[in-house]
């Protein structure tokens, strides 16, 4: 790690008035990525402005017709949420399976979507379940907000206060986790909202989460189990690592949506 | 008998301190003065040195000192040793390149230290070191083996052709070409056994210090043989005389092999702290532990089975090639050698064998013993081959087995490849295990997986290990370095508690449980007046540490030799005091009873007669209670089983699911049943993780891919099924205790039986063969090529 001013927000307006004073500030959610990074120096912020201390960034409510989640909250209080539970039970199971339970209890919504790791989990939860982003400037569309490799449309210095996901009619999330790390190789929320069916997919994009059309034309509005298997979904384009081929992940991503949508029933 | 002696499942009496984090690791030690050390490391798997510049970071805040391969070299420091000399088919001495502590002219593997920045802090030296520039020629890489041993191969050390370390053979060549001339089936094999990265909880780290006024060196350091370090490090590196140099390995948190060897920062840093001259701690971080401790395993075999027209084995012919890495590390040569090759015959009656190992310098991390050490790879070859030819022949994989395994009454049985294997009934674990995995309801389960749309298969390892390392004289004909005996010395104290000093050493394995029930049921008093004390070269005598599930085996023994001396010398005691012949007087639970009497003294009683010596028979008797015992095994002792795996594959994804495990093992006589099932759940652990998880990967420029947990898969909790294991002991027929050896069958016996469960589940898809480890992407990959 590379010496850097530790700065401890106390509020949202603190964190974004440390953010933009500092030469190359860098907010400190979880720190699930952030904290390896540096212990590698493989980072070098001038400054870490450390989110954990606002107390109206953390917190789920229940708006009726959607669920808000405060950036800072953790992996595991959305997995142990009873509003989260009964009203997108699709969105605990997946945060509930997030890395493990060191990760869980650190981790947050809002640094998950931040650093926007091709493999994370909540990529695919937030387009799956066409949740909106909200800032410390504007909401934004999940559709609009993951752009590329670890790239989002977020500002420099702006500030993720809360995600609010539509109550699904119909979803579920199935991953299929690398054996290492944990991160999905593949992993495909499949859900229904307001008529419209998504299957979102994370783990094996070049560029990061994506909407899969072949797969939601094959589900249909009756959420077709098997008729999503059958697609033969294309290699061009997906990852290719030690830990599986993008003809193994063009595979996995057919069957796993046809088990979320199976799931989601 | 003692409630706490041989045989009773004692709580670790070491859990209490390592649960409440009260246990003390080298990095939790601090001295007075301490500096830090920070190892520059080479970022290329092959390049030569022009030059290193250190005048930048010599200048950087809290620089205390900054040593090169040159200081090193100027001081006439000597290289990392080899312990064991293995010779060439022609009888020429395998190559033995320099091993310098800081490399001089090449580096030679990403990891290999260049410098070494010495601060105030750790922080401070580590970004000294980044101000380091070092003058690289990178130069091409040697990974694979077959292009390593090319004509044209970029070579590793630049004296040694075609970076052949060593070309070895055992056996007999021609019986063996005669058996395959007669033979009704030849069944032939193409295995890798995975490398492995041993990732111990505790990195690697050391503590060396200097006191000028005496010139008397203290090294921490994390080993399993503190006075192997001494022997190597002062007598071949540093020339430091043993009684000027202490090693200290304090609570060690888990070695399993990789923390045998002499590895180059225990001498820079020792070396450095008498130029400093401070204290100064080095303290691994995850990622150096990942390309500095050495690896495991790497061989690539070709194989072949002759058999008659029953399936009776008529002859093995093995050719393999083992990556040694970039260096020869303290056990390198011998692992893929005396502890593979000698193995051949497994439980097997097989007559003839011969085997053929090249070993092989690359420009990887240098590759030695880990968790099993040579026996694992020779158990996964022979159980792979053993049930790929009854699968040929079309013969059970049980029958194949049955037919051919050494029967009881063969005992002792000489091998075609130089092991007396002294003991044991391998059939009797086989049944047992059958019994126990409920093998004759597989078909039904089998069935009920298929109704699911899943793949299931059954898998069988009968194996068997030589460890217990070793009779002095015979290792030293096979090429050793050194004797492979154990000490003890029991201290028995005045008021009759007890220390016993023992050159085992623990680090992680119970030792001060185990040992402290055998001087338990040895004196007949509790195990809380018994303290075990190890790991301290300035206060146990020399000793030659814990490796090849060796210390209950021979250290055991030589506590219980200690513990007689003390059982001897008190009764001469006894019949002084008690005024009756020696030949009459009984030791009993504790108390030395005149026979047919009631005259009788207890233990305590004795000791404290020792120390006081008022009674006693001075003239003949030297006062005092206190004895010391070296004991050298008289043969390797022969822990063997039968595990069974049972698998559920979804053919959908490839993923693997062991559904159950069984393992059943001969350990010999049990001294405490909890550690021993601990002992063998961590191995299976292990065994478990090389057949499904865990390989490391390099690529073709010599770069780590696995180099952290994101990328290489230990084994989880979740990984593994519940395990069901049990004994079934013959008792050791080579030692007084009558014990075996446990720490390594779990990883020895597993890895075979888990892949023989995969390929029997997936033989009607038409998948033949699929390697280690089986990850789901492997398993799928196997099912549509098939």
């Amino acid at each position: 790690m590379y010496n850097f001013n530790y700065q401890k927000a106390t509020s949202r307006d603190d964190a974004i008035s440390a953010r933009s004073s500092a030469d190359d500030g860098s907010y400190l959610a979880g720190g699930m990525t952030l904290i390896p990074t540096l212990k590698q120096r493989l980072a070098k912020p001038s400054d870490v402005i450390d989110l954990a201390a606002i107390d109206d960034l953390a917190g789920i409510t229940d708006d009726g017709g959607a669920i808000t989640i405060g950036a800072m909250t953790t992996h595991a209080a959305v997995a142990n949420s009873d509003v989260v539970a009964s009203k997108i039970p699709a969105l605990a199971a997946l945060a509930g399976h997030i890395g493990d339970p060191q990760v869980r209890n650190r981790g947050t919504i809002g640094g998950s979507i931040a650093n926007n790791d091709p493999a994370a989990d909540y990529p695919a939860g937030c387009v799956g379940l066409n949740a909106t982003i909200i800032t410390n400037k504007r909401e934004i569309s999940a559709d609009d907000f993951f752009t590329d490799l670890f790239e989002t449309v977020l500002e420099d210095g702006e500030l993720i206060t809360a995600v609010s996901f539509p109550v699904a009619d119909k979803a579920a999330y199935a991953k299929f986790p690398n054996p290492a790390s944990r991160y999905a190789i593949v992993g495909v929320m499949v859900a229904q909202t307001g008529g419209e069916t998504r299957a979102a997919v994370t783990g094996a994009s070049q560029s990061g989460v994506y909407r899969a059309a072949d797969i939601e034309a094959a589900l249909g509005d009756g959420l077709d189990a098997a008729a999503a298997k059958a697609v033969k979904v294309s290699a061009d384009g997906l990852n290719s690592d030690i830990h599986a081929s993008a003809e193994y992940r063009a595979h996995l991503i057919s069957i796993m949506a046809s088990r979320a949508a199976t799931a989601a029933g | 008998m003692s409630e706490t002696g041989i045989g009773a499942a004692v709580r670790r009496v070491e859990d209490k301190r390592f649960l409440t984090g009260r246990g003390k690791y080298i990095d939790d030690i601090d001295q007075r003065g301490q500096l830090y050390a920070w190892m520059l490391r080479s970022p290329h798997a092959h390049a030569r040195i022009n030059g290193v510049d250190t005048a930048t970071a010599s200048q950087a805040p809290g620089v205390v000192a900054i040593f090169t391969g040159a200081d090193m070299a100027a001081d006439e420091v000597g290289g990392i040793p080899c312990a064991w000399q293995i010779h060439n088919k022609d009888g020429s001495p395998m190559h033995e390149p320099p091993h310098p502590p800081l490399a001089v002219d090449k580096v030679r593997h990403v990891g290999d230290q260049v410098a070494v920045v010495i601060a105030e802090t750790k922080a401070q030296a580590r970004d000294a070191a980044e101000l380091i520039a070092v003058d690289y020629d990178v130069l091409p890489a040697a990974i694979d083996m077959d292009l390593a041993l090319a004509d044209n191969a970029s070579l590793v050390h630049d004296d040694v052709p075609n970076n052949l370390c060593f070309d070895w053979e055992i056996g007999d060549k021609d019986a063996t070409e005669a058996a395959f001339a007669k033979a009704d089936h030849v069944v032939s094999i193409d295995i890798v056994n995975n490398r492995l990265i041993p990732n111990a909880m505790e990195p690697r780290a050391a503590i060396a210090q200097y006191e000028p006024s005496n010139g008397n060196y203290t090294l921490h350091t994390t080993t399993q043989n503190p006075h192997v370090i001494r022997l190597l490090m002062g007598a071949f590196v540093l020339q430091i005389p043993e009684h000027k140099l202490r090693i200290i390995a304090p609570d060690v948190g888990g070695g399993f092999g990789s923390k045998i060897f002499h590895y180059a920062e225990e001498a820079i840093l020792t070396w450095a702290s008498a130029k400093v001259p401070q204290p100064i701690k080095w303290t691994a971080e995850r990622s150096e532990s990942f390309i500095t401790d050495a690896h495991g395993r790497d061989h690539e075999t070709h194989a072949e089975l002759a058999m008659d027209k029953g399936g009776n084995f008529l002859g093995l012919r093995v050719s393999t090639k083992a990556n040694i890495g970039a260096y020869l590390s303290t056990f390198g040569a011998a692992v893929p050698t005396y502890l593979h090759g000698t193995l051949m015959a497994g439980v097997y009656t097989t007559p003839a064998i011969y085997c053929e190992v090249k070993t092989v310098f690359t420009n990887t991390v240098p590759v030695d013993a880990y968790r099993g050490a040579g026996r694992p790879e020779c158990t996964y070859l022979l159980e792979r081959l053993v049930t790929k030819a009854a699968r040929e022949i079309g013969m059970d994989p049980v029958e194949i087995r049955q037919k051919n395994m050494i029967q009881p009454d063969q005992f002792p049985y000489q091998t075609p490849v130089a092991l007396e294997y002294d003991v044991g009934n391998y059939p009797a674990s086989l049944d047992t295990a059958l019994q126990a995995s409920d093998y004759a309801g597989f078909e039904k389960r089998r069935a009920e997986s298929e109704s699911n749309d899943k793949r299931r298969g059954i898998g069988i390892s009968t194996y068997i290990e030589a460890c217990g390392i070793a009779p002095s004289a015979v290792a030293g004909a096979l090429g050793a370095r050194a004797g492979l005996y154990e000490s003890a010395q029991v201290r028995v104290h005045p008021t009759g508690s007890v220390t016993v000093y023992t050159g085992s050493h623990s680090h992680g394995q119970g030792h001060e449980t185990t040992f402290a029930q055998l001087v338990s049921e040895s004196f007949g008093i509790p195990i809380e007046q018994v303290e075990i004390k190890h790991g301290d070269t300035g206060e146990v005598q020399f000793g030659m540490g814990t490796y090849g599930s060796r210390s209950i085996a021979v250290g055991g023994p030589a506590i219980l030799k200690a513990c007689n001396k003390i059982i001897d010398k008190a009764t001469k005691i006894v019949a002084h005091i008690l005024e009756a012949s020696e030949s009459d007087i009984e030791f009993k639970d504790g108390k030395f009873t005149v026979s047919g009497t009631d005259r009788e003294m207890a233990f305590a009683e004795v000791s404290l007669a020792a120390y006081v010596p008022h009674n006693y028979p001075i003239e003949e008797l030297e006062p005092g209670l206190d004895e010391n015992a070296f004991y050298d095994p008289l043969n390797f002792s022969y822990p063997a089983g039968c595990h069974i795996c049972e698998v559920e594959i979804d053919p959908e994804t490839g993923d693997v699911d062991i559904t159950n495990f069984t393992a059943v093992d001969d350990v010999g006589r049990v001294i405490n049943p909890m550690i021993v099932e601990g002992q063998v759940h961590g191995g299976l652990a292990q065994g478990i993780g090389q057949a499904l998880l865990e390989g490391c990967v390099y690529d073709d420029s010599g770069q780590l891919l696995t180099g952290s947990y994101m990328d290489y898969t230990m084994p989880r909790a979740d990984n593994l099924p519940n395990l069901n294991v049990g004994t079934q002991s013959v008792l050791g027929a080579s030692n007084p205790l009558e014990v075996k050896g446990v720490g390594e069958v779990g990883a020895i016996g597993s890895p075979p039986a888990v892949i023989n469960a995969i390929l029997d589940a997936l033989a009607p898809l038409g998948v033949d063969d699929i390697s280690m480890p089986a990850t789901s992407a492997k398993v799928w990959q196997a099912i549509q090529n098939a």
